[in-house]
């Protein structure tokens, strides 16, 4: 286990999984597909620290996560990214 | 479960043309040096054979049958009597011979390590990028360039120096191209990779030329002067050396002359080639022309600014353009563009003729191609008829021209009034600087336009010249008039807020006529009004039995109705202004009914009026409103005159002397410092050194000093100076300004510290060693009036220099900066629903900004200004707390 958590670095926005029964509403109330989406990729540091979390367990590619961040025009921005692998 | 991702192009594989291919794809053996015969044929085998294509219209190729048009031209080939090398690839050529062996051709490293490299090179699993497998193979050939005995064979290898530009060296004998070739022809196929080389399309001895490729003639076509002489391309002229010494090589080779003799020959042959490919090569003589020009071969084709790159692939021309001059034209409108005639006349529209517009097309054809008269009416050029075939319209054919035309025709019309063009200036650094204008066509030679529009382009009059392109298209036309237009681009999508307004004179003139509501004798009111599009007149007042007009009423005749705004002008804040009344600017149901006029209320990017005046009444009144104000500014400004000169700041002797007062106590006190400083009296300020602490003791008190002269002469300047209306209007300059050039210009910083590089402790060899006083570190206590000591002057220039030198390097940093953004972003669009998409569709983000707003449509980047919704639905009882 690393010792800090990067998820409660105060830079780092908030990042959500989301569960699989969910994803076709938020694509669909998006109007988008999963491969128009941003990526992420699963070695990222986040993602491998989402993955620790508990009740989560690995991550595959194309699962979607969801993050939360401050946004100096709309004030909370909530963004989607795709899962890749690599 | 996989997600597909979109892709690019994932890699570009670059060959060598083997002798073969060269071979294989030549239409013709070139064998003769020549081009054409006496009578102007083509020769045989000769370098303008027909069978590499054909540039004179109606001869047809001799390999595909093809005309000019159809016949893409064909490549033919030249057989080296001896192998030389390309100059492409002198570099690879090097490094290949000092890695390999030169005896077995083998990589000269064991091969224990040879199968290591190839390990990672062939993982499959693991596929490198191509960064990494270049690093192998220049590690691959660093490593084997070091070793001496070959570990294959044992043999003793030589160290390879490369001569240049093209001669290898193998301790001090010359190893021909002959030589390097047999030694690469000995290389395996099988180490080829780790040489970085694709054995399936190259093979190192490629990169020796024995055959060489003759581009075809399409390539270097043949130029004939209007005297009927024929001129060759440089290229044309580059084969016919290399053709002409290649045979001269070859007889001599074959009846068996002496060494010397075929080495020099050998040497022009790779002296040709190589200036064949690129005639810039690092110590080779440029081939030159019989005229001393040197000649534009391959390289010099592709390379630089008018290169192939950069001059025909980035760049284009276009037709329907013009460029000239510009200058300033008040009484256009902002929308409007002032064309001159002589340009008008070569700008055309093409119109096809329909029921709608056919008698009016016929009268434009009737006028002919134009004529000189006081009024301008536009004329035709050309008509294309039905079948595409072309009438210059002359003075004598235009009556019957006009008659004869059907629906259907294209007329191609001269500009008139009215017309919708592009108006554009460089650098094209936002999206304002290339706007739609309406045109008008007037007299004399330069475009003209509303001074307004100076800021968006970033225009002035000093020399600037500027683009103008006609719309050729109805959609085109609609199109940029919907958001191209001046008057659609008021607001700017950098802060939200007008970026057009009234500049320099325009605010003086209207400061003048609305400072103190000054009364105006009706005549020259009159007149001033006529300058305006207005309909009515103000109700005169009248004094001692002679009437007049109020300034403020003749302003408020260019204010839209019912506008109710009050804000804070530049006067406010001031205690200049005795009442303290004239900088709080009420307008109450279209009257100015206080307050003067200035660059708070009609300035660009802060002219509170002007953007309300744009919210509320939108760009059309906006645009109106502006148009107007130029007009009245320049009314006014023609009836008052306006000057101001060195004189205007004079100041009284008192003032003399008490500004000379400020100075030298301001030296004095600075004395006292540097004496308490060195007495050990000063104390350390947190985070400062005693040096530091006493450098910004310094500086404040010397900075003091400024502010008091600044203080002393807005004191003794009035409002009655015409450089104090400008500065306290805000049209140009400030009181800072006025202070440096009546009272003290002050301290002269480098990098916001006190002078203090130069000699060994002093600035200048006019000052004691250790002199840190106020004079030796850069302070001037004369004004820019009075003029500086030369020590004054000195500094003076050293820190002016610093403001030039931070401009320069500013602005081609940012610029970079911005190319390099323009180029990351250029692809991306915004789709309907309000999404950034890139080219493959992929998302950047789910809404524009994230919130969705466009900033040119915003209120200072936010998307409602809840203050002034307030305001007009409530009126000013519920007046926010904002600002």
């Amino acid at each position: 286990m690393a010792k800090y958590n990067i998820l409660m670095h105060e830079m780092v926005p908030e990042h959500w999984l989301v569960p699989v029964k969910e994803e076709e509403n938020i694509l669909k109330s998006l109007g988008v597909t999963k491969a128009q989406l941003p990526k992420i990729r699963r070695t990222d540091p986040v993602v491998k620290t989402l993955e620790k979390a508990p009740g989560i367990g690995e991550i595959v590619p194309g699962r979607i996560i969801e993050i939360v961040r401050k946004s100096r025009t709309r004030g909370i921005a909530k963004i989607y990214r795709t899962v890749i692998g690599e | 479960m996989k997600v597909e991702i979109s892709k690019g192009i994932e890699e570009l594989k670059f060959a060598l043309l083997s002798p073969e291919e060269i071979r294989r794809m030549s239409a013709v053996k070139v064998i003769t040096p020549d081009t054409y015969d006496d009578d102007g044929y083509p020769i045989e085998k000769g370098l303008m054979d027909p069978s590499m294509g054909v540039i004179e219209p109606g001869l047809k190729c001799k390999t595909c049958g093809g005309k000019v048009d159809q016949c893409p031209g064909h490549f033919g080939h030249i057989e080296l009597a001896m192998p030389v090398v390309h100059i492409g690839f002198i570099k690879e050529i090097y490094s290949i011979l000092s890695s390999t062996c030169s005896n077995c051709g083998r990589i000269k490293l064991p091969d224990s390590n040879l199968k290591e490299f190839f390990e990672k090179i062939k993982d499959t699993a693991n596929k490198l990028s191509d960064i990494e497998y270049d690093d192998i193979v220049s590690e691959v050939e660093s490593d084997a360039s070091e070793v001496v005995i070959c570990p294959h064979c044992h043999f003793e290898n030589q160290k390879v120096a490369l001569d240049k530009p093209t001669t290898f060296r193998e301790e001090g004998k010359k190893l021909t191209p002959k030589e390097i070739r047999e030694r690469f022809e000995k290389i395996q196929n099988d180490d080829l990779p780790l040489i970085g080389l694709d054995p399936k399309v190259a093979r190192p001895e490629w990169m020796i030329l024995t055959v060489f490729p003759v581009p075809p003639v399409n390539v270097r076509p043949t130029i004939t002067l209007e005297t009927g002489e024929r001129s060759e391309d440089d290229l044309t002229h580059k084969l016919v050396d290399v053709i002409r010494i290649n045979q001269r090589l070859r007889e001599n080779r074959d009846q068996g002359s002496p060494q010397l003799i075929i080495e020099d020959l050998w040497d022009l042959l790779q002296y040709h080639v190589t200036t064949y490919f690129d005639n810039q090569t690092p110590g080779t003589p440029p081939a030159r022309h019989r005229s001393g020009r040197s000649l534009k071969t391959l390289v010099q084709r592709l390379k630089g600014k008018e290169g192939r790159f950069r001059s025909n692939l980035s760049g284009k021309r276009v037709n329907f353009s013009a460029r000239t001059v510009i200058s300033p034209e008040p009484f256009l409108s902002i929308n409007q563009v002032g064309v001159p005639a002589k340009a008008a006349r070569e700008l055309t529209v093409t119109e096809t003729a329909t029921e709608h517009n056919f008698e009016r097309l016929k009268e434009l054809i009737k006028n002919g191609p134009g004529r000189d008269e006081a009024v301008y009416k536009p004329g035709v050029n050309y008509v294309y008829r039905i079948d595409g075939s072309r009438i210059k319209i002359s003075e004598k054919n235009s009556a019957e021209v006009a008659e004869k035309m059907e629906l259907g025709w294209q007329v191609e019309r001269q500009m008139e009034d009215g017309d919708i063009v592009l108006f554009n200036r460089q650098p094209s650094l936002h999206r304002m600087s290339m706007m739609a204008h309406e045109v008008r066509v007037l007299p004399y030679r330069t475009f003209r336009f509303n001074l307004a529009v100076c800021a968006p382009y970033n225009a002035d009059f000093d020399g600037d010249e500027m683009n103008l392109h006609v719309l050729q298209s109805q959609e085109a036309r609609a199109e940029a008039e919907i958001l191209m237009k001046v008057q659609e681009n008021f607001l700017s999508p950098r802060f939200g807020g007008p970026i057009m307004g009234a500049i320099h004179d325009h605010i003086t003139a209207l400061f003048m006529l609305t400072y103190r509501n000054p009364l105006i004798p009706l005549e020259t009111a009159l007149h001033i009004t006529s300058y305006i599009d207005v309909d009515r007149t103000p109700e005169p007042v009248e004094v001692d039995g002679k009437r007049y007009l109020k300034g403020r009423d003749i302003f408020s005749l260019i204010l839209p109705e019912g506008v109710n705004l009050e804000f804070k002008g530049k006067l406010a804040d001031k205690s200049l202004d005795p009442n303290g009344t004239e900088g709080l600017i009420r307008i109450e149901k279209g009257k100015l009914v206080n307050g003067a006029i200035d660059e708070n209320a009609i300035g660009q990017s802060k002219g509170a009026l002007l953007d309300y005046v744009l919210r509320k009444y939108g760009n059309a009144e906006g645009a109106k409103f502006l148009d107007n104000l130029t007009r009245l500014a320049a009314g006014v400004i023609s009836f008052t005159g306006f000057s101001t000169g060195i004189d205007d700041e004079d100041v009284p002797g008192e003032a003399k002397a008490q500004l000379r007062e400020v100075g030298n106590e301001a030296v004095q006190k600075v004395e006292k410092l540097i004496e308490n400083y060195r007495n050990g009296l000063i104390g350390m300020e947190p985070g400062k050194t005693l040096e530091d602490t006493l450098e910004s003791m310094v500086m404040k008190t010397l900075s003091q000093a400024r502010e008091k002269s600044s203080e002393i002469a807005s004191h003794y300047l009035g409002m009655d100076n015409s450089t104090v209306i400008m500065a306290r209007s805000g049209a140009r300059a400030n009181m800072m300004n006025l202070a440096q050039m009546a009272g003290i210009i002050g301290q002269q910083s480098i990098r916001g510290q006190r002078q203090h590089r130069g000699y060994t402790n002093r600035t200048l060899p006019h000052f004691q060693k250790g002199d840190i006083g106020a004079y030796a570190r850069g302070f001037v206590s004369s004004s820019y009036k009075e003029g500086l000591n030369p020590t004054e002057y000195f500094f003076h220039a050293t820190g002016g220099r610093e403001g030039l030198v931070d401009i320069a390097v500013r602005t081609s940093r940012s610029g970079y900066m911005q190319r390099r953004l323009i180029n990351a972003l250029e692809d991306l669009k915004v789709s309907e629903e309000g999404k950034v998409l890139d080219t493959e569709d992929s998302i950047i983000q789910l809404e524009y900004g994230e919130d969705g707003t466009d900033p040119s449509r915003s209120f200072e980047g936010d998307s409602v200004d809840v203050d002034y919704l307030v305001k007009e639905m409530f009126g000013t009882k519920y007046e926010g707390g904002k600002k």
